[in-house]
């Protein structure tokens, strides 16, 4: 996380978005890029500044698959579930990736490395199955291409990734970054 | 970059293209390139063309559409026909360079088809024999030039409309030529554009807005995508020329959070446009005035639904509402709204540039113009493909995309998504329209085209769609709410082997009630996948049935 403190962090979205018209989500975005997920106390102190109600905000929040309301873990797996992925094989895979780490999708693993989950399409289906690995996308997945990019240091191993999803993503990475893993099960 | 006058873009039309005095190697760096390792390859070859000191150019550009063979990367010798490599490696770039540096000829191997070789691109001669037989008019600046350069879109004849339209147009002119081409929304329904575009411009408020719906939600297609990605600017003087025309000032792009790289391009695509002066106050000198912003998406597949998109952008939840009143009429904040597909808008400089008439030649009866498809599935060579309107389902599953890759018979090819149907192998030579999709139970949808062998089991493809229509349904309207679940549990017990005769029955039935009674497009095409299997495979589903009377 960067040295500043959060409170300037959120306060400083909720300048950003304040004044323009119909940027709750915008605002939002803000805050799951800030943390990796949207935390209650963020979302208070984001409500109290932009003049929002609360009810309002997780009315927002709940509906949108792409905004997490707790932390997820250390590496986020996402297996996409596009209907090309579907078809070639990437139930098999989640089923793969769900039996290695001993959790279902949407679940993190207790020790907080990994967190499983499904996106419905990464867009990425002429090189389809596809799965994400911190937001990198790994092409053409087969059993043995996810079993390595889930090696023990959670590094994808022989994955390439788009320029700027390289970080962590929970390392506060900036807006577009780690976007690609964003949906929950 | 300077902001430009009206005559100097129009002079540069005039001006020759740059001749090529260099070699020029691209790489393909959309979102499917760097899956494959495009930036792997591009270091390379900018570090042994450094290393070497040699004065050739390397560039990015966008997807050129033979996605299964990324990393692709074309050749251009000085006065040479280009030559595209497919599933480019590290190594084979490096050797690449070497080949050209030492003056040997380009390495046969990895050799793919190149753009010309598979399209005829809209405003340039057919450079090969025979007839090419895609047509790129959406996708004619995708894997030439470089997105994030706005030079090279204005070299290719970019932003012309533009000025067309601002020097010598009034705003029904616009909307008559629209009306002479025959475009029709690319999101999928095919309303015509130029009445969408009239009505807008003629409903009265206090200020009227444009909308670019990128909130391409259909899981398997990824046109719009490519589309932002490979030509943002083509995008964004649609997008303007829209603003023109319906006498708005302010422009949004709704685009997904699942899409990070076509955000980037646009966002910086519009940077662009305000320090050229071609967005922002006064474009290029006129009293027209325009701004546009980038909202993003959340990840919900209702809000490709309009009145839901709406919401979406007013920062609300996505929940549809009912029409009328029509977004022309009363959309964003209640004032007059026109929202169009990326597609569409893309279309939208060449029409004005080329003409409506030139637009209409291409297509067939009242589909005109092109379409592309993002052809996928169990295809050979899944990719993009920009075809005109009129070639039939075989001439772009088999001709253009090599049939399937196991090389069986084609079981079933499905267009529309999970608002779509299924069409079998044996209707293939159906020509692609709007209306002769609807007649076989489909629809053109936003071009996805997935594509089944015979091993693929069409009950578990239709619980899977339902699946999704279920998941996403915003729980608003009852018939989609619970006539969605209650079919996806019928669909669950004949998966089961459990489900009865009656059962298939009581399907048609709750999908007859989601189709008339739904609010919105989501609940009222949910049930389309699964009638259009239970039209062509019914025995499929009845082998499944018990024979328990129990």
């Amino acid at each position: 996380m960067s040295p500043t403190r959060a409170e300037d962090d959120v306060a400083a979205i909720a300048k950003r978005w304040k004044n323009k018209r119909g940027s709750l989500i915008m605002a939002l975005h803000g805050l799951q890029d800030r943390y990796g997920y949207v935390p209650r106390d963020a979302a208070m102190s984001l409500g109290q500044e932009m003049d929002v109600p609360l009810a309002r905000i997780y009315e927002v929040l709940t509906f949108y698959n792409y905004f997490r309301l707790e932390a997820p873990g250390k590496h986020v797996v996402s297996v996409c579930m596009g209907t090309a992925c579907y078809l070639k094989g990437a139930p098999q895979l989640l089923d793969n990736a769900s039996e290695r780490l001993g959790i279902r999708p949407g679940e993190t693993t207790p020790d907080g490395e990994y967190h499983l989950q499904v996106v419905r399409c990464v867009g990425c289906c002429g090189l389809a199955p596809v799965v994400t690995v911190n937001g990198k996308l790994l092409a053409k997945v087969t059993a043995e291409t996810l079993e390595a990019s889930m090696a023990p240091a959670g590094a994808p191993a022989r994955a390439s990734a788009p320029s700027r999803a390289g970080a962590p993503a929970l390392a506060g990475a900036s807006a577009p970054a780690g976007a690609a893993e964003g949906e929950r099960a | 970059m300077a902001r430009l006058t009206l005559a100097e873009l129009q002079a540069r039309i005039h001006a020759p293209s740059p001749a090529a005095d260099m070699p020029r190697i691209k790489v393909g760096m959309s979102t499917c390139g760097l899956a494959a390792g495009a930036d792997g390859v591009f270091d390379v070859l900018e570090t042994e063309v450094k290393r070497r000191a040699l004065n050739w150019r390397v560039s990015r550009t966008g997807c050129a559409g033979m996605c299964s063979m990324e990393p692709l990367v074309e050749v251009t010798l000085p006065g040479e026909r280009a030559v595209m490599f497919g599933e480019v490696t590290p190594e084979f770039a490096s050797q690449l360079v070497a080949a050209c540096a030492d003056g040997n000829a380009l390495p046969a191997d990895h050799r793919v088809p190149g753009i010309a070789d598979l399209a005829r691109v809209a405003g340039e001669p057919v450079a090969t024999e025979g007839a090419p037989r895609q047509y790129r008019i959406v996708m004619r600046n995708c894997g030439v030039i470089d997105p994030e350069q706005i030079d090279e879109y204005l070299d290719r004849g970019g932003y012309q409309a533009l000025a067309k339209a601002l020097s010598s147009m009034s705003p029904e002119q616009v909307i008559e030529e629209l009306k002479i081409s025959g475009l029709r929304g690319r999101g999928g329904a095919g309303f015509p554009a130029w009445l969408k575009w009239r009505l807008t411009r003629e409903s009265p408020g206090d200020e009227h807005l444009i909308v670019c719906n990128g909130d391409e939600g259909d899981p398997g297609a990824y046109m719009d995508r490519s589309v932002l990605e490979g030509d943002p600017h083509a995008v964004l003087e649609g997008m303007i020329l829209g603003g023109y025309v319906i006498g708005a000032k302010q422009g949004f792009f709704y685009i997904r959070a699942e899409y990070p790289l076509a955000i980037q391009r646009i966002e910086k695509a519009i940077r662009q446009a305000k320090a050229s002066g071609l967005l922002g106050a006064n474009i290029l000198g006129s009293d027209f005035s325009f701004n546009v912003e980038v909202r993003l998406g959340a990840g919900a597949f209702v809000c490709g639904e309009e009145t839901a998109l709406i919401a979406s952008l007013e920062g609300r939840r996505g929940t549809p509402s009912p029409r009328p009143p029509y977004p022309s009429v009363k959309g964003l904040w209640n004032q007059p709204t026109m929202i169009n597909n990326v597609e569409s808008l893309a279309n939208l400089s060449q029409i004005i540039a080329r003409g409506g008439k030139w637009f209409s030649t291409i297509g067939l009866g009242k589909s005109t113009g092109t379409k592309v498809f993002a052809v996928t599935g169990k295809v050979k060579h899944a990719g993009l493909v920009e075809i005109p309107m009129g070639m039939t389902l075989r001439q772009v599953v088999e001709g253009i995309c090599g049939g399937t890759s196991s090389g069986g018979p084609i079981k079933a090819v499905q267009t529309g998504g999970p608002s779509g149907g299924l069409i079998p192998g044996r209707e293939l030579d159906t020509p692609i329209t709007y209306e002769h999709l609807q007649r076989l139970g489909s629809y053109m949808g936003s071009g996805g085209m997935m594509v089944m062998d015979e091993t693929d089991d069409l009950l578990e493809l239709s619980r899977f769609y339902l699946g999704f229509c279920v998941d996403e349904s915003c729980g608003k309207c009852a018939p989609c709410r619970i006539g969605g679940t209650q079919m996806l549990r019928l669909l669950d017990k004949i998966a089961a082997g459990k489900g009865r005769e009656e059962d298939i029955a009581t399907i048609r039935r709750l999908a007859n009630a989601m189709q008339k009674a739904s609010l919105c497009g989501l609940g009222q095409g949910a049930p389309s996948p699964v009638l259009s299997a239970l039209r062509y495979f019914e025995p499929e589903f009845r082998g499944r049935l018990t024979m328990d009377r129990n």
